[in-house]
């Protein structure tokens, strides 16, 4: 069953043209990275799947997005429900300077739940599955900027799973982190995919293999391969492909 | 390399521009020490409690400032309640909506503009439109109209300045959870910049306790006691003003020099409060 399908998808800022007839089905339940060099789209291509690109004045956008079968880009959709249902994580850690405990609720908060006890059951929840409550759930009422990067980086990832998404799209998410959190992203990904569709951009390589079960390798705003992780990563079809996969550019 | 000793030349040269340095600072700060000491000498000895409770009254033979400290009073909040909220949402719109950024810049250099224009020019305007036009005549009211115009520039400018400092990262983190655009600001992008909000105030603040030239065209010289509402509606003169009376017309100098420390006093403290407000935000958000 696939959750998300891009056809024909052509996106322009002013006039450069920064994807050109991007064809991509997203299977649910599993993970799903992009792979490019830097400007290659994969970025670009990942907010249009939750109209991120919205926020950027001069961006046009043709073809089509469908999510659960239905077009994103249809006029009277209702954005603010689509970004609750697809989630975001960004690049650098992007907390908001309040408590945690207030950063995980800003969601549920947003979309309408006000009752207290409610609210201390989802953060708990969001928290316990970020993998970060042990950390934190002492100092729920501390100011979030006080965190180790990495532990913004879950907290972000707690804030986003507090509105129940299902769908999370992860824009390098560990670009940012050290080795050692990096590897706990990792493994918070991948036990996520049980419930969660993920889309997550990445430059390192061997986080696309650790994490993925399909890949698609972006190039200079076309989609030059999309298939399974392992197969593309042992025998890509692309010359391309494989010339950026083994490192000759990049 | 070899350190060969400076031609005596040289030696002189620095010397004596190192000189002219600390003759230059020596002045600035004997002027300003001479300034702050001659007021504060002449003036203290003359604030009694009877000049700060009472108000000027040939039958009882008193004079009192009580009046102006109220009027005072008054014409800042009246500023303030009027100016905050067309300042910050004018700032908001620019930074937040607005699309056309042409307009943008152009609004922000009038702005500008505006705040560099002598304020007597206020004052003339303000009499012309408020007083006359607007038929409120020479009342507190008029004279606080006067001074938002005064004032909106430097609330609008150091409002949309601490806007842009709040960091994009944190609206696409609250759009990306769904919110719509008037909840991220209110939830996420003003409380990032009330630093600014309130510098942007006690800097108004401080504007409108030194203003004086466009107070004598709209406020007028009354010294009535009055509660804040009836206060508003009438003629009355703020501390600046109520010193150049005193001083000009009445040959007071006594109460004037009381009421220029007491004004020396309160913008010291409304500097220190300025500096202590921005100390305490970036102290927070840098937790």
């Amino acid at each position: 069953m696939n959750i998300i399908t891009a056809k024909d998808l052509c996106l322009w800022y002013d006039t450069l043209q920064a994807l050109k007839n991007i064809d991509v089905e997203i299977p649910e339940k599993t993970i799903t990275a992009l792979i490019g060099p830097s400007g290659c789209g994969k970025s670009t291509f990942l907010k249009t799947l939750n109209r991120m690109n919205d926020l950027i004045p001069g961006v046009k956008i043709t073809g089509s997005v469908c999510y659960q079968g239905k077009e994103i880009y249809a006029p009277g959709v209702d954005v603010s429900e689509l970004r609750r249902q697809i989630g975001m994580v960004f690049q650098k850690p992007n907390p908001f300077p309040m408590s945690v405990y207030d950063n995980v609720a800003y969601g549920p908060r947003t979309h309408g739940i006000t009752s207290r006890v409610k609210l201390n059951e989802i953060v708990e929840r969001s928290l316990r599955n970020a993998v970060i409550w042990d950390e934190v759930k002492d100092r729920l009422r501390k100011n979030a900027l006080g965190l180790s990067g990495g532990q913004q980086q879950r907290l972000c990832i707690a804030r986003a799973l507090a509105v129940e998404p299902q769908v999370l799209l992860m824009d390098e998410p560990t670009s940012a982190l050290d080795p050692i959190s990096t590897s706990k992203i990792e493994e918070l990904v991948t036990s996520l995919k049980e419930k969660y569709t993920i889309v997550i951009v990445t430059h390192n390589m061997q986080q696309a293999v650790r994490i993925s079960d399909q890949t698609a390798f972006f190039l200079l705003g076309e989609l030059i391969e999309y298939g399974n992780t392992e197969q593309m990563f042992s025998k890509p079809k692309e010359k391309r492909t494989e010339g950026y996969i083994t490192g000759r550019f990049g | 390399m070899q350190h060969n000793p400076l031609p005596a030349r040289r030696k002189a040269y620095i010397g004596t521009m190192r000189m002219l340095m600390w003759i230059s600072v020596a002045i600035a700060g004997a002027l300003v020490l001479f300034l702050v000491g001659y007021v504060l000498v002449k003036g203290i000895p003359n604030i009694t409690w009877e000049l700060l409770s009472t108000k000027p009254s040939y039958l009882d033979g008193t004079i009192g400032i009580l009046p102006n400290i109220l009027n005072t009073v008054y014409i800042i909040l009246a500023t303030l309640v009027v100016v905050l909220p067309l300042g910050v949402g004018a700032a908001i719109y620019l930074t937040e909506y607005a699309g056309n950024q042409k307009i943008v810049g152009m609004i922000e250099y009038a702005a500008e503009t505006l705040s560099g224009i002598p304020s007597i020019i206020y004052g003339l305007v303000g009499m012309l439109f408020f007083c006359q036009f607007m038929n409120m005549q020479t009342s507190l009211l008029a004279g606080s109209l006067t001074l938002v115009i005064m004032n909106l520039p430097t609330i609008m400018r150091t409002t949309q300045e601490s806007l842009k400092t709040v960091p994009q990262s944190y609206r696409e983190g609250a759009f990306g959870l769904g919110a719509g655009k008037w909840r991220v600001i209110r939830t996420v992008v003003l409380p990032g910049c009330v630093d600014g909000i309130v510098t942007g105030c006690i800097l108004a603040i401080g504007r409108i306790l030194g203003e004086s030239a466009a107070l004598l065209f709209t406020a007028g010289f009354a010294h009535a006691l009055n509660g804040l509402f009836d206060g508003l509606t009438s003629a009355g003169a703020t501390l600046t003003v109520a010193l150049y009376v005193y001083a000009k017309e009445q040959g007071e100098f006594d109460v004037a020099f009381a009421i220029a420390a007491i004004l020396m006093v309160l913008t010291v403290l409304v500097n220190l409060c300025a500096a202590l407000v921005g100390k305490y935000f970036k102290r927070k958000n840098s937790v």
